[in-house]
């Protein structure tokens, strides 16, 4: 790892000039992604941020029918909040899930949707329940803010601040992990939402996506048997030693019914 | 960048200077000399490196020092009660939980954490909370074993 110039900010305003000021910075939330990526020299940055200091990114609130999660929440903090399981008990679910226990201590939800990962679990929930991502400048609706593998909409120094969540009873979260890491294999989240039915892929192809044919079938007939008529095409759809393209198509269908079953 | 790290290690003060990208576990086993903390994979798989972090287990080849000053960390060192061994460390040797050694650190400072978060000590329990650390010599069994004793013992105490 190449050394850099630390900076721990009190403030949002303060991490964002620091931000501007240096010549190529990165925020650092839990560094459970960055601080690998570092070690690699896959990611040089000649100055860290470090937003653990900024307390207002800490805080997970209920207001408004919303859930308000701040980007530096750790995993563990969700899968133990209260507050989350009154709200929208399926983000508890999924976050204790993510990697183990250690890894859940650090992590955080800021970084895992701000990295979009393929394969992690968040970006399916946030996109799944047609959640926004709340920035240091403005709100980003989860439908424009996932791109492509590790593309989001977010622009240079832009700073997530919070994800907010509509409250819901009725989503469920299902996923093939990964033996070794507990990255989706494919994951897929199921909400049932004032707008209609949402399904969000997560591990499957380059970046989380909605399945549109399966939100279709699932707004006519919700239920197991409707959805067993779409097949998902294995064409975009990633392939490597875990699991071929042709294999993920199918664990979408498997583990989309297995979500469905259990809302 | 040099800075200076202060934390309180195993109960005592200590402040360390180093460079910004040094690592918890780089500070605990070159700087403070505590090489009772593993780096295994250094990748943040393993587990080796597993030490407390205000109470809480964490990979430490996968924080950066700077990130926890003023922390109070706890290591392996850190445990036994003046000479007398923890109930972990107990448990690990009357079950035969270990077999080269190399894990045992990581494997007891994750399953400390794991009695002290109060979930319930049954074997998937105990299976899932250790999923942080590998081991490739036991095979696990006497491990489980280890921490349900170890976990009746610290409950009752």
């Amino acid at each position: 790892m190449y050394d850099f110039n630390y900076h721990k900010p009190d403030t949002v305003a303060d991490a964002v000039a620091l931000f501007n000021a240096a010549e190529d910075a990165m925020y650092l939330a839990g560094g459970h992604t960055l601080i690998p990526a570092m070690k690699q020299r896959l990611r040089a940055p000649t100055d860290l941020i470090d937003l653990s200091a900024i307390q207002s990114l800490g805080e997970i609130q209920a207001k408004d029918g919303s859930l308000l999660i701040g980007s530096t929440v750790t995993h563990s903090q969700v899968a133990e909040s209260e507050v989350v399981s009154a709200e929208a008990p399926v983000l508890a679910a999924l976050a204790s899930g993510i990697g183990d226990r250690q890894v859940r201590n650090r992590g955080t939800i800021g970084g895992s949707v701000a990295n979009s990962d393929p394969a992690a679990d968040y970006p399916a929930a946030v996109l799944g329940l047609g959640a926004s991502i709340v920035t240091d400048r403005r709100e980003i609706a989860a439908d424009d803010f996932f791109q492509d593998m590790f593309e989001t909409a977010l622009a240079d120094g832009e700073l997530i601040t919070a994800i907010r969540f509509p409250t819901t009873a009725s989503a469920a979260y299902a996923k093939f992990p990964n033996p070794a890491s507990r990255y989706a294999t494919v994951g897929v989240l199921v909400a049932k939402t004032a707008g209609g039915v949402r399904v969000a892929i997560t591990g499957a192809a380059a970046s989380v996506f909605r399945a549109t044919e399966m939100e279709q079938v699932l707004n006519d007939n919700f239920s197991v048997e409707a959805l067993a008529e779409v097949r998902l095409a294995s064409d975009d759809m990633n392939a490597d030693i875990h699991a071929g393209a042709e294999y993920r198509a199918h664990l979408c269908g498997v583990m989309a019914a297995r979500a469905v079953a259990s809302i | 960048m040099s800075e200076t790290v202060n934390l309180i290690v195993n109960g005592q003060d200590k402040a360390v200077s180093c460079s910004a990208n040094t690592t918890l576990s780089q500070l605990l086993r070159e700087h403070l000399m505590l090489t009772g903390t593993h780096v295994g994979c250094d990748t943040s798989q393993c587990g080796a490196c597993t030490v407390h972090v205000d109470g809480k287990a964490v990979k430490s080849c996968t924080i950066l020092a700077v990130q926890v000053d003023g922390s109070e960390i706890t290591t392996i060192e850190g445990i036994a009660n003046q000479g007398e061994q923890h109930a972990m460390q107990a448990a690990f040797k009357e079950c035969h939980g270990l077999q080269c050694g190399f894990c045992t650190p990581g494997m007891i400072m994750a399953s400390i954490d794991l009695v002290q978060s109060g979930m319930d000590l049954t074997e998937p329990e105990i299976r899932e909370g250790l999923e942080g650390n590998i081991c490739r010599c036991t095979g696990y069994h006497n491990i489980v074993s280890a921490v349900a004793s170890a976990g009746q013992k610290m409950r009752e105490a």
